[in-house]
């Protein structure tokens, strides 16, 4: 089991994702640089697009990093049933690549926004959020400019249809209000996945709340279901029959 | 050539005749345009410190724990376990008041590359701010392009915003400070140092295009704002963070290379600055091809090419015949860069143009031989009158209550959360205690430490008495960092002053650098780097003095630290340290009474430090479940803030004999509140009495209000809701 974490020019969240999972989950992990065009991505299972700014977000955020030379490799992975994760910056570009639906625009206040946010829970039947309960309230920050999930009708009635939505913004009681929207994305949308469930991107950074001594530790159960999951698809590959 | 002689063509770059002579006398000729050039920039106030470099050595600077003081790029400390801190505060005053987005950010973008340039990583920006009075809409504008400035290029670039201050007064309208400091870590060895020597050793110059923008940035930083300063907008550079991350990364690596001579940052002054710099410190010389310098424009001129201030670049060093692995590396970021110049034996600054000789300066005078100012010093008039404050004359109330509340709804004492909100302070992993507390603290990975950070300055204190307002900074600074459970060690300081020319202001930075010295020789603080910006003036009307302090200081265990918010219900709320009658130069006294006048509370150095390390003993024993520096808007505002960070009330009952405003808004120095539960009461009473701290049980931790005596009866729902608004 090998996760993998892609270094755009300008992502900032990469070393911060590769501490997550070395130290703290103890898991093997290795940067993967973003000119590797020929880079196959053999031998991971899971891809994580960290948070940053890939190429200044120039032109519009994730616009450039979607036609890098590793997203050839990541889409063909993502299609072929492997595991991606888009954090911020990386969810940016999964919408970009059209891995995920929806867009993500400027932030409703028009600035940038940290801070610690409460998420609630949508759905755990997915290989990210296999370990959290349905409903649970999560404490993990937020960082961004341009977090506002955006989509048509149609494709939110879909996500909704399909059970995509992961992660809803939300107050201390778990209470869906238009108060504890940080960013005005629609129905409170913070985190999704597509329809066969292998790829996830979600505003707030998880990585950033993986130890007691970082205020919360609910980023962890996100990045710990990543690892079961991943064990028990080895568990079946080497005994069949079990 | 004697044209130039004729028109004073040197005034024109801010240069007197007296200095234009010591020039022609260094060259044994007259310098043409683009020598003069060199010169003006590099002899302006803010590359020499011609004004204030003789009462800049006063300073204490040295400690067994210092491995860098003032004279590179950033101040260094050893913190133990091979571990090094680097940091610098620099002033972006000038730029910012101009173009408050490009000016704040650069000004950001300017200290990284200060930091990044010995080798070591960034992790953590504090930005200290002063802007005029916060109903103008001029001050709105300035404000938010600042705050968008600093968050645009800091959160891009990846570093967080830990901490700062904000602050309003009438003194900064039309003059705004911008000072941001930025702190790294570098391994012990790694060092890079910013020279060039090594005759024949290649001159490398990466990152962005050299450009027209910020051309003699340096002299413009160094003469007062006036009407006429919107025109000069085109000496503020233009920042890249994405540029300036790339940048930061690839510099990180070439730090490694063994090939790598010298690093320096191409900040003012450009490439003039940046080279000949480099080479006086090697006792080298640089010859510079300016045709081979990269350019975002046609037709750049010689003058342009080297005075130009366009923002993320770098020079390094790189030994003859072993530029590869460097210039791969730089194109494996996909930075520009090229071999512009070599190092020579001659000490002297030689540009050519296509071959030909353009400019040649003998680098000692250049560097070295910036004429040192002595200015004269003298008392403002009317200080007296300033310093007159009747108590009597000064209405007492019976209810404080809308006191308090407008008090919280002040600009400078109201949430700053809108604005540290906007800047990224998590972003590296390591923050614990994020900013709207006393200091920041951050974790050093793979180590038991932490490091706690601050920045602290009170313009008006020190308008009041600049010598005090300097020494109750460090104090400050120090409580701060002291109240979070850190050890106090190194000082950055950024001194913002008026005109030198002016007697009055070179008498309040005079006594501000005595301040400043008394305070961190006692409390073993030396200044390891700093900034000088002076000229802080508009049409004349010089702003309140202001030193910012910026202190770092050393936790041994990361998980012994203490935030300001209340933890819990019946806990014990005590003061350490005495209230005095002091209302002078209080928030209180210039908010609700609209006067600023007084002298600045006193200060007695070793009770302070007394109760600084027995406030880090009882943190560094668990004891205390909180502690909360009680300073701006004394002690009402101290316990209202770490009432609302919980949402905890509290029942507080003052036994005191003092009027009840010095009581509630004084700012007696030496003070923290701490709350502590009640099962350490014994051995926190105990401790107290054995070293002879003077504390006094003040209230407990209680339901949702916030009572003081009969003065105060609040919700803290209803403190909240003026504190943000």
């Amino acid at each position: 089991m090998k996760f993998g974490v892609v270094q755009f020019p300008g992502s900032n969240c990469d070393y911060d994702c590769y501490y997550a999972i070395k130290n703290i989950l103890k898991a093997p992990v290795e940067m993967i640089w973003h000119k590797e065009k020929e880079h196959n991505l053999k031998g991971y299972d899971c891809i994580v697009l960290p948070g940053g700014f890939s190429y200044g977000d120039y032109l519009r955020v994730g616009a450039i990093a979607r036609y890098s030379p590793i997203m050839t490799a990541v889409i063909d992975f993502a299609l072929k049933g492997g595991l991606v994760l888009g954090i911020c910056n990386g969810f940016q570009v999964l919408t970009e690549a059209k891995l995920l639906p929806g867009a993500l625009i400027r932030n409703e206040c028009l600035h940038f926004i940290c801070r610690q946010q409460t998420i609630r829970v949508e759905n755990i039947d997915t290989p990210f959020t296999k370990l959290y309960q349905k409903g649970q309230v999560l404490k993990i920050p937020i960082a961004h400019g341009e977090g506002c999930y955006y989509a048509d009708e149609e494709t939110i009635s879909e996500l909704e249809n399909h059970h995509q939505i992961l992660f809803r913004y939300c107050d201390a009681r778990g209470e869906i209000t238009r108060e504890a929207n940080p960013n005005g994305s629609l129905s409170n949308i913070a985190g999704i996945c597509n329809r066969e469930r292998n790829i996830v991107g979600l505003m707030p950074h998880p990585e950033r709340a993986m130890e007691e001594c970082l205020a919360s530790l609910d980023g962890r159960l996100l990045f710990e279901s990543i690892v079961i999951q991943l064990k028990q698809r080895q568990r079946r590959k080497f005994c069949p029959e079990t | 050539m004697e044209k130039f002689k004729e028109k004073k063509f040197w005034q024109k770059w801010n240069l007197t005749s007296p200095e234009y002579q010591l020039i022609c006398q260094a060259l044994n000729r007259e310098p043409n345009e683009l020598e003069l050039g060199i010169f003006s920039v590099l002899w302006s106030e803010h590359c020499s410190y011609k004004n204030s470099r003789s009462l800049l050595k006063r300073l204490p600077t040295e400690a067994s724990w210092v491995v860098q003081g003032p004279g590179e790029n950033a101040g260094i400390i050893d913190i133990g376990e091979e571990e090094l801190v680097v940091m610098k505060i620099e002033s972006h005053n000038h730029p910012s008041a101009v173009e408050p987005f490009q000016g704040a950010a650069t000004g950001v973008g300017g200290i990284l590359r200060d930091i990044f340039t010995m080798g070591a990583r960034p992790i953590a920006l504090l930005d200290s701010l002063r802007f005029g009075n916060f109903q103008e809409n001029l001050t709105q504008y300035l404000y938010s392009g600042v705050v968008g400035g600093i968050s645009f290029y800091g959160n891009c670039i990846g570093v967080p915003t830990v901490a700062g201050e904000t602050v309003f007064s009438d003194s900064y309208q039309g003059n705004i400070l911008v000072n941001v400091m930025a702190v790294g870590l570098v391994k012990k060895g790694e060092i890079v140092r910013a020279v060039a020597k090594g005759v024949g050793n290649s001159v490398i110059l990466i990152g962005a295009k050299t450009g027209r923008d910020g051309i003699g940035g340096a002299a413009f930083a160094s003469v007062q704002l006036s009407e006429q300063s919107d025109e000069d907008r085109p000496a503020v550079q233009i920042g890249d963070p994405f540029t300036g991350k790339l940048l930061l990364e690839a510099c990180l690596e070439l730090a490694q290379f063994e090939e790598v001579v010298g690093l320096q940052d191409c900040g003012a002054a450009g490439l003039a600055s940046s080279l000949s710099e480099m080479a006086a410190r090697g006792e080298s010389g640089i010859e510079v091809e300016v045709s081979r310098v990269p350019q975002r424009e046609m037709g750049m001129s010689p003058f342009e090419i080297i005075l130009s201030e366009s923002q993320e670049r770098m020079v390094v060093v790189v030994e003859k015949g072993k530029e590869d692995r460097v210039l791969n590396t730089l194109k494996r970021w996909d930075l520009d860069s090229a071999i512009i110049g070599k190092v020579t034996e001659e000490q002297s600054f030689t540009i050519k143009d296509r071959g030909h000789q353009v400019a040649s300066i003998p680098l000692p005078s250049l560097v070295g031989g910036t004429p040192v100012i002595k200015r004269e010093a003298k008392r403002p008039e009317g200080m007296e009158k300033v310093n007159h404050l009747d108590l009597k004359e000064i209405e007492e109330f019976e209810d404080y209550n809308q006191i308090l509340l407008n008090l919280l709804t002040s600009p400078n004492l109201s949430s700053k959360e809108e604005i540290y909100q906007q800047y990224d302070y998590l972003v590296q992993t390591n923050t614990l205690i994020p900013p709207g507390d006393d200091a920041a603290i951050l974790r050093i990975k793979g180590s038991k430490k932490a490091l706690a950070l601050t920045t602290e300055g009170n313009g008006r204190y020190c308008f009041l008495d600049p010598r005090q307002g300097a020494r109750i900074a460090v104090a400050e600074a120090a409580r701060n960092l002291s109240c979070k459970g850190a050890k106090p060690k190194a000082v950055t300081d950024c001194l913002n002053f008026g005109a030198p020319e002016n007697r009055a202001s070179y008498w309040q930075l005079e006594q501000a650098i005595e301040g400043l010295s008394e305070a961190c020789r006692f409390f073993e603080t030396p200044v390891i780097s700093g900034n000088v910006s002076l000229y802080n003036e508009k049409e004349g009307k010089s702003i309140d003095p202001t030193p910012v302090v910026g202190m770092v200081g050393v936790v041994g265990d990361y998980r012994q630290v203490c935030s300001l918010a209340f933890k819990k219900e019946n806990d014990l709320i005590f003061l350490l340290g005495e209230s005095e009658e002091e209302l002078g130069g209080s928030e209180y006294l210039e908010v609700i009474h609209k006067l600023k006048c007084g002298v600045p509370p006193v200060l007695d150095f070793e009770k302070e430090k007394k109760i600084q390390n027995f406030c880090r003993v009882m943190i560094e024993g668990g004891f205390l479940a909180s502690a909360h520096d009680c300073s701006l808007g004394g002690l009402a505002l101290t316990l209202a803030e770490s009432c609302l960070a919980n949402g905890l009330g509290a029942e507080v009952e003052l036994k005191s004999d003092l009027r009840s405003d010095c009581c509630l808004f004084g700012e007696t120095q030496s003070r923290i509140v701490v709350s502590i539960s009640p099962t350490y009461y014994e051995k926190f009473r105990e401790a107290a009495l054995g070293e002879g701290i003077p504390f006094q049980y003040v209230g407990i931790v209680k339901g949702n209000r916030l009572k003081i005596n009969q003065w105060i009866n609040l919700a803290v729902s209803q403190l909240e809701k003026s504190w943000r608004s």
